[in-house]
């Protein structure tokens, strides 16, 4: 039975989903259990804290489930508010945050799944939509040290897990971010500088294999 | 001058652009509307300027900071205006009120399209999908007046303008609300009697009218 303070978090190794509660629960210096669900063979504990998508992430609070990773990590800045903030605290700079994480979660996965999905054209595409969508990034990043300014913040934690794909995609699609976006690549290593990043993103190369996985399950040459 | 200090991008038809609407009255905060007249044609300069990554309304630009993104807006208006909160106060319930508005904003408008945009097979596929997702939601809902419990709040603000595109669908999906969900019917009879909802929400009929000359446009009458 789930104690009152006890946290479980449902998760799947290679997914950035669930790579940002790893990383805000990092951040916060949050004890945790972590549970690794089969994805192909989704468990009754799963499918009954998250009834609505049958997904992960999902973190469980004294029992209590929460679903969707960006909800999660409010959750978690608002929850443990005696560590430094995720969140800035100023309005508009909220509205800020939250407006470029949703701008990733609207984005950044479907875009990166179209490039090692399909082939020729439809890649190509794929790929000029990819380069914009973190070419607007950039431009939010600017020459700042995060997204936030100086400090590590939601935006960064929104983003970040998406990095370890980068070696994929660009095999996959066949080219460089860091030729088309510099200052991505450049942010993307100052995080890794941080234990709650390195600690939890996966190796590129696993990403890359789990890709090649993937493409032989839904048959993509 | 302006009159007021914040000005809504809008569009009459569209329930994202009346949340915003909504939690401005909610809140008792003077503000202007400019409408776009001419969103599939001819969007004004100050709509893409304000809002370059999606071009879409609604934009709250309040001084001359843009806010994008009606769930982000409804977040920015209640960081902004505190009194009253849209947001319950425990961290708990504040993530299953976003985890709903979320799904809602995932699931419901979407699955209203497909049975508007469409005929036949796929309009019984649209309206099956709506009801799972009505279905969810009278759940949610339970025995309280409002999805905020007892007090009208930021679901109930992110749900009811969708409502006033109902008659819509009924009329096109061939059922009626009030016989497959009586509990949020009752809902939505009382928020209707809330000023500024009264006041945002456009009439059903004049929607019904939009709808269908979208169709006739696509062939589809």
């Amino acid at each position: 039975m789930a104690q009152e303070n006890d946290i479980e978090l449902l998760d799947f190794w290679v997914s950035p989903f669930g790579q940002r509660v790893r990383i805000a629960l990092a951040e916060k210096g949050v004890d945790y259990e972590y549970k690794e669900q089969d994805l192909m063979n989704k468990s009754e504990f799963l499918l009954k804290s998250n009834p609505v998508y049958k997904q992960i992430p999902v973190l469980l609070h004294g029992g209590k489930p929460i679903c969707q990773s960006l909800i999660i990590v409010e959750y978690i800045d608002e929850v443990w508010s005696d560590k430094p903030p995720l969140l800035p605290a100023e309005p508009y700079a909220r509205a800020n945050a939250r407006f470029w994480a949703d701008f990733t979660d609207k984005k950044v996965y479907e875009c990166g799944t179209k490039l090692w999905k399909l082939k020729g054209e439809e890649q190509a595409a794929a790929k000029k939509e990819f380069i914009e969508i973190f070419k607007f990034l950039e431009g939010e990043l600017g020459d700042k040290t995060f997204f936030g300014g100086e400090t590590f913040g939601f935006i960064d934690v929104a983003l970040v897990p998406f990095v370890a794909w980068f070696y994929a995609y660009e095999t996959c699609a066949k080219f460089s971010i860091e030729e088309v976006c510099p200052k991505i690549v450049a942010w993307g290593k100052r995080c890794m500088e941080r234990e709650s990043v390195s600690k939890t993103l996966s190796d590129p190369d696993k990403v890359y294999e789990f890709v090649l996985f993937l493409k032989k399950r839904f048959g993509v040459e | 001058m302006a009159k007021s200090e914040a000005l809504v991008l809008d569009f009459w038809a569209s329930p994202f652009a009346m949340r915003v609407k909504i939690a401005l009255e909610e809140k008792g905060v003077e503000y202007e509307t400019r409408h776009e007249d001419d969103l599939l044609g001819n969007k004004s300069e100050l709509l893409l300027k304000s809002n370059p990554i999606h071009n879409k309304v609604p934009v709250l630009l309040h001084g001359d900071k843009p806010v994008c993104e009606s769930l982000v807006i409804l977040s920015y208006i209640d960081d902004e205006w505190p009194q009253p909160p849209f947001l319950p106060s425990s961290p708990y319930d504040r993530s299953v009120a976003r985890f709903w508005a979320d799904y809602v904003d995932k699931k419901l408008f979407e699955a209203g399209g497909e049975i508007w945009r469409a005929q036949g097979e796929a309009t019984e596929a649209g309206k099956k999908e709506l009801f799972e997702v009505l279905k969810n939601l009278e759940g949610t809902l339970g025995e309280n007046d409002y999805f905020g419990g007892e007090t009208f709040g930021f679901l109930d603000i992110v749900i009811i303008p969708l409502t006033s595109w109902f008659y819509a669908y009924e009329c096109l999906g061939g059922f009626k609300i009030e016989e497959e969900f009586p509990k949020l019917s009752t809902w939505i009879k009382r928020c209707l009697q809330r000023q500024s909802v009264a006041k945002v929400l456009p009439e059903p009929v004049k929607l019904l009218e939009f709808v269908r000359m979208i169709r006739k446009m696509h062939g589809l009458e």
